[in-house]
């Protein structure tokens, strides 16, 4: 395969029957490791196995592809098909936050963790309409060669590599966490040294190959992730109600839920105050927040640079819109199977576990709860005494588990279901391989985003222009080291709340870049002076408005204004004295942690951090209006090459040197 | 200059394709969402799936697949009609 990669023309032909056997090849290896569990072979080493042989894979795929070519690096060589570029942006996009924490959500929120499914499917519309297919046009390597173009040069140039780092670096550090959790749960390491054993696979993919090793080991990624993904859930579907598509026989389940919820209340299982109901609206967030968070979510996916990089890899402006397509409908088939793992686990521990007799409690949840993923009664449920103990020691508890009693950590909904169906081992092993696959496959993309952007746009563009092909994949590939290191040392300090982070780095890139991007190919009146201004206001405002909630809440509300959110249900303000938290020892002080009573949860007009582009892309928006007004018209060469980008046919803007 | 008024209805039509599709997102990233209350009230027969969950689980997922399939032949038509399509290899 090493000599067909680098000759291009017969591998393309081919990869129709080259990931054709690979997807078979995948499924012989899993039953082979049925057999082996049926023969005895502990689960210890199953799972070993499972991650070690998927890693090796990815591993052979990113040192076949090995390229010394800059195209190929930077882009592929702009040769990959649409369906399977599609295929590669689905792996790039569905994050561990997707693949684990996404049915968690759903299940903690019900309807509005929605808003995630929204917010993460609907973008792909703004990126085919507005943004996508005119960045290739452009024949960019990166999001900045676009900007630097449009806007006079390096200065843009600059501000936009500041947006795309802060951007993928809170993003990629998510990852790598993400990475580190799936190791350590199934191998049983420690998490530091998991969290640099997941580095070492994601560059053994990138380092080598660039963009070209990148797309090929990725959508090998996403045919693990989404067999592992659908397997569970559609042999449970099939058990429970005989019709092997979960997506449409988890209404059933949630006609349940809601008829049971009533029981609950009744039976004094559950109190108005602590059930969510599944499908009952804005009872996490307020409808400002649920919309804000669909609205931020969806235009930051048309500004992130390791998606819209993705589609500089086409070999045509055509190709590109159809790769659109498909990206959304790989990522498709997992969203809409999400709700369904939610709707599942949620009927179990409220059928099985909420009004059971203590006695009779599951046995499946035991090996989570040793784990502390699990806790029943303030205590983690590692076993029945253990369960018995700690509930006696709560004065008149009634003897069965109510809803205020159980404690279960998110990330436990997708890896338990193949427990929960009493599925065997294999099952739960391939659903970790699946977690890594996704968690790798994102984070490669944002390294190399990062390490580009770096090597491309800062070393190549604006400190040695003359730089030979040599030294500037050299120098490429040492950027993606460091900054890799980086952010694994991030993840191995445990920042906490990875949904949080993540979203941080969807309203940045919204804030940062979509007004720049949109405006610069729609309006041609858009000047320097008006880009470069809306790029620091808006991206300034949210990063702003992040910082002060999230680090110095106490100045946030003594100097700029900012009151307590409030709770959505009732609409009394979640702080309930501010004064009193303000007078609290460290209230003024920076950098306070997570459970300080004021971080995160102050603001203007009650608005969640995670929706800050919400006040970033319409200053952004409005900053670049006046400003450009103000100014005088481009100039007619740069509205003339505008025109070009508008047209699919003919060469594109930027010709590299290869 | 018949090459820049072939250009500018190109670029006329291009635009009004997308304002349809901004406005088809617009309906079903959000405006469909501001009335699940009462959607909810309706049960999708068989399936059980009360209709205002639904349609933020599923069906505006659906809506956004197939517009962009749709988007991909509509653009590319139009990019034809104008002779500014790329050739076909």
């Amino acid at each position: 395969m090493a000599t067909q990669a680098a000759g291009g023309g017969d591998f393309i032909k081919n990869l129709g029957r080259i990931y054709g056997m690979y997807t078979g090849g995948f499924l012989v290896f899993v039953l082979f490791l049925a057999l082996l569990e049926w023969a005895g072979v502990p689960n210890r080493y199953l799972g070993y196995l499972f991650v070690f042989f998927t890693l090796a894979v990815y591993a052979v795929i990113g040192i076949a592809s090995r390229t010394a070519q800059v195209s190929e690096y930077y882009v592929a060589g702009r040769q990959v098909p649409a369906l399977y570029n599609g295929m590669a942006t689905g792996a790039d996009w569905m994050s561990a936050a997707s693949f684990v924490g996404m049915a968690g959500t759903l299940f903690l929120l019900g309807y509005d963790g929605l808003a995630w499914v929204l917010g993460w499917t609907g973008g792909y519309v703004l990126v085919s309409v507005l943004v996508g297919p005119y960045l290739r046009k452009f024949g960019a390597y990166t999001v900045p060669d676009f900007m630097a173009f449009r806007y006079g040069g390096n200065f843009a140039r600059f501000l936009a590599v500041i947006v795309l780092v802060c951007c993928s670096f809170t993003y990629v550090t998510a990852q790598v966490y993400g990475t580190g959790i799936i190791a350590s749960r199934f191998l049983g390491m420690d998490f530091t040294i998991a969290v640099y054993v997941g580095l070492a696979g994601i560059l053994v993919c990138s380092m080598l190959g660039g963009m070209k090793a990148v797309t090929w080991t990725q959508i090998a990624q996403y045919i693990v992730l989404i067999v592992a993904y659908l397997t569970p859930i559609v042999i449970l579907s099939t058990m429970q109600y005989g019709i092997p598509i979960p997506e449409l026989t988890y209404g059933k389940a949630i006609a349940d839920i809601t008829a049971r919820e009533g029981q609950m209340l009744q039976q004094g299982l559950a109190t108005a105050a602590n059930l969510k109901a599944h499908i009952e609206p804005f009872t996490s967030y307020t409808p400002l927040n649920f919309f804000g968070i669909i609205l931020c979510m969806m235009v930051g996916t048309a500004s992130l640079p390791h998606i819209l990089m993705r589609y500089f890899t086409t070999p045509s402006v055509r190709e590109a819109r159809q790769s659109v397509a498909w990206s959304l409908f790989f990522i498709f088939l997992l969203y809409f199977s999400a709700p369904a793992y939610a709707a599942f686990s949620k009927l179990e521990v409220y059928t099985n576990i909420i009004g059971r007799d203590l006695s009779q409690i599951r046995p499946w949840m035991f090996s989570w709860g040793e784990l502390g993923l699990i806790q029943i009664c303030g205590k983690n449920a590692a076993s029945l005494e253990a369960v018995m103990e700690a509930c006696k020691a709560i004065a008149g508890h009634p003897g069965v588990v109510r809803l205020q009693d159980f404690v279960i950590n998110t990330d436990v909904i997708v890896l338990s279901t193949p427990e929960i169906a009493g599925l065997p081992y294999v099952i739960s092993g391939l659903v970790a391989a699946g977690g890594l696959a996704a968690a790798l496959s994102t984070a490669d993309g944002l390294l190399l985003a990062i390490a580009n952007a770096l090597s491309h746009d800062i070393y190549y563009k604006m400190l040695d222009p003359n730089a030979p092909a040599f030294r500037r994949l050299l120098v490429a590939r040492i950027l993606l080291l460091i900054v890799a290191v980086g952010a694994a040392y991030t993840a191995s300090t445990k920042p906490s709340d990875i949904l949080a982070m993540v979203g941080w780095a969807f309203s940045l890139a919204m804030a940062g870049n979509f007004p720049a991007l949109v405006m610069g190919i729609w309006w041609k009146r858009t000047t320097t002076a008006g880009a470069i201004a809306g790029i620091i206001a808006g991206f300034g405002i949210c990063i702003f408005y992040l910082v002060i909630t999230r680090y110095f809440p106490g100045v946030g509300v003594k100097y700029f204004g900012m009151t307590s959110l409030l709770n959505p249900v009732t609409g009394a303000p979640i702080i309930q004295d501010l004064n009193a938290a303000m007078a609290l020892p460290n209230a003024m002080e920076s950098w306070p942690t997570l459970a300080h009573p004021l971080a995160n949860k102050v603001g203007w007009f009650n608005l969640n951090n995670i929706a800050c582009g919400l006040l970033g892309a319409p200053l952004g928006f409005l900053t670049i209006i006046v400003v450009s007004l103000m100014g005088k018209e481009p100039s007619k060469e740069l509205q003339s090459l505008i025109d070009e980008i508008r047209k699919p046919r003919g060469r594109t803007i930027l010709e590299e040197k290869t | 200059m018949a090459q820049s008024t072939n250009d500018e209805a190109h670029w006329k039509k291009t635009t009004n394709l997308m304002w349809l599709h901004l406005g088809l997102w617009l309906f079903f990233g959000y405006v469909v969402h501001f009335f699940v209350k009462p959607l909810n009230t309706i049960t999708i027969p068989i399936l059980e799936f009360p209709l205002g969950f639904y349609m933020a689980a599923q069906g505006s997922l659906i809506a956004f697949v197939v517009m962009l399939f749709v988007f991909a032949k509509q653009q590319d038509a139009i990019d034809r009609e104008f002779g500014v399509a790329e050739d076909d290899k």
